[in-house]
């Protein structure tokens, strides 16, 4: 067996050693050039004048291209074409790229860049929500509304309503390798282009556009990114772009890479939302009706706005049945980076506010949060098929009032039936691995006897939906070769960006021909081989890309059995290949001379696999489908420590149960959820984006910028994954693992919030990012 | 406007003489002069750690020190670790405990918990937190690193 062991990642060996190669330390000719970016200082208004001698005379410059200059697409969105690589006319945000420097070295250009005198005529600037709400500045005709049963009339009925808002804050990826390109220009026009990108094809895509050739023409390659998380998905077009336009121009090899600054002040972000929320409950904290408001700011262009906003609403349920539920969202346009995909993509806004009530609802009913989660906890999935009775023993006491109405099952606000809920299990689990019920008491006797230091305990769920929401995404291709040696050439359309997709997909590959996993070469991500691929996305990874490659190599391996069972008159099907070796007839021959047999014989050892996801089916406007295979689940109990006299705070413990399936490769899994808990309580902790009144982003390095260090993380970190299988068709029944454990971030926050809410009787209405100055000022509300 | 100036300097065992411009720092001089790639830069400006490289026995960022500052220096990047097998037992527990993700940091961090290995840093938790607080990993959350390097201590001590 080659799938569930867990295999080290398989750059480990290079990585340890400076070897693995990142765009920046691939080895350059003599008479490459390198770019820089001039860049828009002013967040609106009209370029008057551009005057570029001063940066054409400076040492080293060897040419300056502004939107005029380019010979075809002047475009690097990957949706709306609303993205000029340079800015024409207009200037939309504070660090637009308006024109650029190629010289002879990297130092040279950023110089030159910074030379430009560029007269601009302000215009007026829409910066926050409010300004883009009093000036109806949007994505879209107006707001997208999902709706399920009649929210107003439940909430109306209720016996109690609850209301808020919830401020929550952006994220900057701060993947380690910033943003790079290299591209290498070929005879006869063609383009080949090295990118730190998760999704090659589009960087194929859009350079065809900018070259006016076909995509044949152009060739991408992707060995690995220095991280990704989403915002190498679209953030590498302009840099790649760039790059091809000018070697074509100077037939040089052309390399591009963002200073950390520039990387932070052009490249987009996660999404800032804003989040009103009603909600009518009954005295147990039951929801009878909830109605959220969500507002969010895209930034200046359309990128991946509108999936991302879909994918908050569609995630605005979390794990709680809303029977009666109106979700709205407003996608808003400002004049600040294009907001972009972050891991999680929308998902994890969308369900900060859901349980922002669930704390809410229980402060106001003073009721013990995890239980009011519970209380709204979708229905256990059925133990069988669908159709094999209820399992009442899994459901907890306060539930059943609601066991007479689980005989239909239960739906999401967008009306896709929840089939596979896993968290009354999964919970039950985590509780009692963390002492969960003991610790909750001890933090209370804790904040009874110390005025001073303050401790909170929270147990917060998640529920992720792996699919693209755009449904012809879901699809994904391989292109594996058996050498006559047989050793075995592995290819397929996902990118690694250090989750260990392309270990993954080897093992898959590894244990259909039954072979050692070194066995398998792993190999670049490339366009040549593979076409039209989708981004490396969605936690899609190893779910689209392991089928596709199973697909391929059980094409070749058929083959393969039905030759050599021939030669021993034996059926093609009773042929097994395990452990290097080919059974047939009684007999067990190498697997690598079966191979040179077949090769021999005139068998086609080299095969396409192709795989699309079934059962998707999402109709996006109405808020109608099932726009997602299947969910993923996991559960997270933080404890934090604040001082209540300075809002300084610690996590001091961690547990985590996380459902990646039948996981392909453990290590990995536990990699993915670990990082993944890391970075999504960074977001809600230290993690704060401030622009000024003049939209320019003042926290544009790590100096201001405070991502979580080592002594940043929990002190006890327990992670574990829960065992069971998916219960649809993935492969081999994993789970996608990419994404939701960054949910699992959450509870640190609403672990901060219980902690300030031990500081006084009132409501501290704790907003996100929960920064130290967040903390006290929440400590201020809360004795007020 | 570029000034130079010589300097002499060893870098992984080996003897350097080259000319530098007075302003250029000692990550980019290893990079870009001589080829050594495994260093990398994250910010260049001093936080990130993932320049950090042995000058003189102590691990320093190589994107705050001028490679002119390096003049007389004995240098040791990531590359040269793999020379020795000073490091074997650190990159061996990366590797099995999947210490390492996208590996961008991975170098950086290597020399920084070397450091704490070679000085007799106790296993203890909270201190490697502490000493490796200046490398940052976006992947991993750094449970990984902490587990390599208490597995390594822990090794040393047996043996
Ligand atoms: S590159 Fe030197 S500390 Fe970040
Ligand atoms: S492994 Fe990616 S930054 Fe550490």
């Amino acid at each position: 067996m080659s799938v569930a062991k867990p295999l080290p990642h398989d750059s480990a060996p290079l990585q340890v050693t400076g070897q693995a190669r990142y765009i920046d330390d691939m080895p350059l000719p003599a008479n490459a050039l390198h770019l820089a970016f001039g860049l828009s200082e002013v967040a609106h208004g009209e370029l008057t004048g551009v005057d570029l001698s001063a940066v054409r005379a400076a040492p080293g410059v060897v040419a300056v291209l502004t939107a005029a200059d380019l010979p075809f697409a002047n475009d690097v969105s990957p949706s709306a074409h609303d993205e000029p690589l340079l800015a024409m006319g207009t200037v939309h945000y504070v660090g637009q790229p308006i024109f650029v420097v190629a010289a002879e070295s990297h130092l040279a250009a950023r110089k030159a860049a910074r030379l430009a005198q560029v007269e601009i005529a302000e215009k007026p600037a829409i910066l926050t929500i409010d300004q883009a709400l009093a000036a109806d500045s949007r994505f879209e005709d107006g707001p997208r509304i999902y709706e399920k049963g009649d929210a107003p009339s439940a909430i109306a009925a209720a016996p109690v309503v609850v209301e808020g808002r919830l401020e929550l804050g952006g994220q900057e990826h701060f993947y380690l390798e910033g943003q790079a390109a290299l591209a290498l220009p070929q005879e006869g026009g063609d383009m080949v282009v090295h990118s730190s990108t998760q999704h090659p094809t589009e960087i194929q895509h859009k350079v065809a556009e900018a070259l006016g050739v076909p995509m044949h023409a152009v060739r991408v390659e992707v060995r690995r990114m220095g991280g990704g998380f989403g915002g190498k998905e679209s953030q590498g077009n302009a840099l790649a772009v760039a790059c091809a336009v000018i070697a074509r121009q100077t037939g040089r090899p052309v390399k591009m890479r963002y200073d950390r600054d520039d990387d932070m002040v052009i490249t987009g972000k996660r999404h800032d939302f804003r989040i009103d929320y009603r909600v009518g409950v009954d005295a147990v904290g039951r929801i009878q009706g909830i109605e959220f408001t969500q507002y969010t700011r895209c930034g200046w262009a359309q990128d991946l706005s509108l999936p991302v906003a879909d994918r908050a609403m569609l995630h605005a349920d979390n794990a709680y049945h809303l029977a009666h539920a109106r979700i709205v969202s407003h996608r808003l346009k400002t004049n600040t980076q294009s907001a972009t995909a972050y891991r999680g993509f929308g998902g994890p806004q969308g369900m900060v506010g859901v349980e922002r009530v669930m704390d809410h609802v229980a402060q106001q009913l003073g009721l013990d949060p995890l239980a009011v989660r519970k209380a709204n906890f979708y229905a256990p999935a059925e133990a069988g098929g669908l159709s094999a009775p209820h399992a009442p023993a899994a459901r907890p006491p306060e539930d059943i009032s609601q066991q007479k109405k689980t005989a239909e099952v239960q739906t999401t606000p967008y009306h896709m039936a929840v089939e596979d809920f896993i968290l009354h299990e999964l919970i039950a689990r985590l509780e009692e691995s963390s002492d969960f019920a003991e610790r909750r008491a001890a933090v209370d006797a804790w904040n009874a006897a110390n005025p001073i230091l303050k401790k909170g305990i929270a147990l917060t769920p998640v529920k992720f939906g792996i699919s693209f929401t755009l449904t012809h995404l879901n699809q994904a291709g391989a292109l594996v070769h058996v050498y006559q040696d047989g050793s075995i050439h592995m290819n397929h359309g996902g990118t690694e960006m250090g989750q260990g997709l392309f270990r993954k997909v080897a093992q898959v590959a590894a244990e259909v021909f039954g072979v050692a996993p070194e066995v398998v070469k792993i190999t670049a991500t490339d366009t040549g081989k593979v076409p039209n691929t989708s981004a490396t996305a969605a936690s899609s990874g190893s779910d689209l890309n392991g089928m596709a490659v199973k697909a391929a190599c059980e094409t070749i391996r058929a083959r393969m059995a039905e030759f050599i069972a021939r030669e021993y008159q034996a059926e093609a099907g009773a042929v097994r290949f395990a452990g290097g070796q080919v059974h047939v007839g009684g007999e067990s021959l190498e697997f690598a001379e079966v191979v040179q047999r077949a090769y021999l014989a005139r068998v086609s050892l080299s095969s396409t696999g192709f795989y699309r996801t079934p059962k998707v089916e999402w109709d996006r406007i109405a808020g109608r489908g099932r726009p997602f295979y299947y969910f993923a689940y996991g559960a997270a109990a933080t404890e934090v420590v604040i001082d209540s006299l300075t809002g300084e705070n610690r996590i001091l413990r961690a547990d985590i149960l996380h459902d990646a399936g039948a996981s392909l490769n453990p290590a990995l899994d536990i990699g993915q959820i670990e990082g993944g808990y890391v970075q999504g309580a960074g977001w809600l902790t230290t993690e704060e984006l401030v622009w000024d009144d003049r939209g320019r982003l003042r926290t544009h390095a790590p100096s201001t910028y405070k991502i979580p260090a080592c002594s940043d993380r929990p002190e006890v970190f327990n992670v574990a994954l829960w065992d069971g299988a998916n219960r649809e068709e993935t492969i081999y029944r994993s789970k996608a693992v990419g994404e939701p454990p960054f949910m699992l971030g959450i509870s640190a926050w609403s672990a901060l919030a219980d902690a300030v809410a031990a500081c006084g009787p009132g409501y501290p209405d704790l907003q996100a990012p929960a920064t130290a100055e967040e903390v006290l000022a929440a400590i201020g509300r809360a004795r007020s | 406007m570029t000034q130079t100036q010589s300097i002499q300097l060893t870098v992984n065992g080996e003897p350097v003489n080259a000319s530098v411009p007075v302003r250029m720092n000692l990550v980019d001089f290893l990079r870009q002069e001589l080829g050594l790639t495994g260093s990398h830069v994250g910010c260049e400006h001093g936080v990130c750690g993932a320049c950090t490289i042995e000058v003189d026995g102590a691990p320093i960022r190589g994107c705050l020190m001028l490679a002119v500052q390096a003049n007389g220096a004995t240098v040791t990047t990531v590359e040269g670790l793999a020379d020795t097998d000073r490091a074997d037992a650190l990159k061996a527990a990366f590797r099995d405990r999947n210490a390492l993700q996208c590996g961008f940091c991975t170098p950086g961090m290597l020399t920084s918990a070397l450091s704490y290995v070679e000085s007799g840093g106790p296993a203890d938790r909270t201190a490697i937190r502490e000493h490796i607080s200046g490398n940052y990993c976006r992947c991993t959350g750094y449970q990984a690193i902490v587990d390599a390097i208490c597995d390594v201590i822990g090794k040393e001590a047996k043996s």
